[in-house]
């Protein structure tokens, strides 16, 4: 038990150091320098619950009006029950809104928001036309092929997603 | 950029798990028969597999189950609508279920909400564990 406790007290300290050392603003100004690399904001709450059901899509993605509009209906969430309680809720939209497509400053975000028109405030990251213009060479059956399944199945080819990574080197589209 | 997101994520998981231990499927049985005024012997294992496999009109039409995701055998993987995978529901395969009654709520009230279209009943909820944490 005292190894027990003493290997998380290690753990969690490397841990901390770790995040302090490399995910503060230094980090992120470097995890944004590669044009398609997200910034590494991290949010506790907003990992654990967005990603238990996909992958945990960056703030950059969409502008503040999307994501105001998606946290309000987190009942009816694409089809499914996703609500969440109110603290948590309100602890993720947070998030979400200071690191938004508009908000943020990261070159994803700038990229989405070139391409928006004015006054729109899309709930689906697939329904923007930054998205749709860099996928416009995918073609119907590659999404539909068992292992992708869905457009937001994002790590399916990208490989690196769930690190943020989206550069063009890092994809590979699964033959089935 | 990947190393500290690791131990970030292990300083979380080693708090979060030092924090929520306190709850076991069996103390969740013994909650749920409660919260429904009956003894823990009157939880039903059929009953509890009947809920998981019985296919009902989800919101859109189509035919709904816990099975649909979490797959016809609970000590496998399921899988999201959108190919994100799911830890195994039975305890023998994934130690973690069920010790976390905040969470346990969590994925009853919307699940259910999803497949029965209303809550789930206490009753129910009990069921469902005493038949997953049957499972070998």
């Amino acid at each position: 038990m005292n190894y027990l406790l003493r290997g998380t007290g290690v753990v969690t300290a490397v841990g901390v150091f770790s995040l302090l050392t490399f995910s503060l603003p230094s980090g992120e100004a470097h995890g944004d320098g590669g044009g398609n690399v997200l910034p590494r904001t991290i949010n506790q709450a907003w990992q654990q619950e967005c990603a238990s059901c996909h992958l945990a899509y960056s703030p950059a993605f969409l502008p503040q009006a999307s994501w105001r509009r998606l946290m309000n209906g987190l009942d009816r969430h694409f089809g499914e029950n996703a609500s969440l309680d109110p603290a948590t809720q309100a602890d993720i939209l947070r998030f979400l809104e200071a690191n938004a497509a508009d908000r943020g400053g990261s070159r994803i975000g700038s990229k989405v928001m070139k391409r928006m028109p004015a006054g729109e405030a899309p709930l689906r990251i697939t329904d923007t036309r930054w998205f749709v213009h860099k996928h416009d060479e995918v073609s119907q059956s590659v999404w539909s092929r068992k292992s992708i399944g869905s457009t937001a199945h994002c790590a399916a080819c990208h490989r690196q997603a769930e690190q943020g990574v989206f550069d063009e080197d890092t994809v590979r589209i699964p033959k089935q | 950029m990947i190393k500290p997101l690791l131990y970030g994520g292990l300083a979380v998981f080693g708090m979060v798990s030092a924090v929520a231990a306190a709850d076991s499927p069996a103390s969740l049985m013994a909650l749920y028969a409660q919260q429904a005024g009956v003894s823990g012997s009157a939880l039903s294992a059929t009953r509890g597999e009947a809920l998981y496999r019985t296919e009902h009109a989800g919101r859109d039409g189509q035919a709904v189950s816990c099975a649909g995701c979490h797959t016809a055998n609970p000590a496998q993987a399921g899988r999201t609508r959108v190919g994100k995978r799911i830890e195994p529901l039975a305890p023998a395969a994934h130690p973690q279920r069920f010790t976390d009654a905040a969470k346990v709520e969590k994925w009853f009230r919307r699940n259910c909400q999803d497949v029965l279209q209303r809550e789930c009943s206490a009753q129910e909820k009990g069921d469902f564990i005493t038949w997953l944490s049957q499972i070998k």
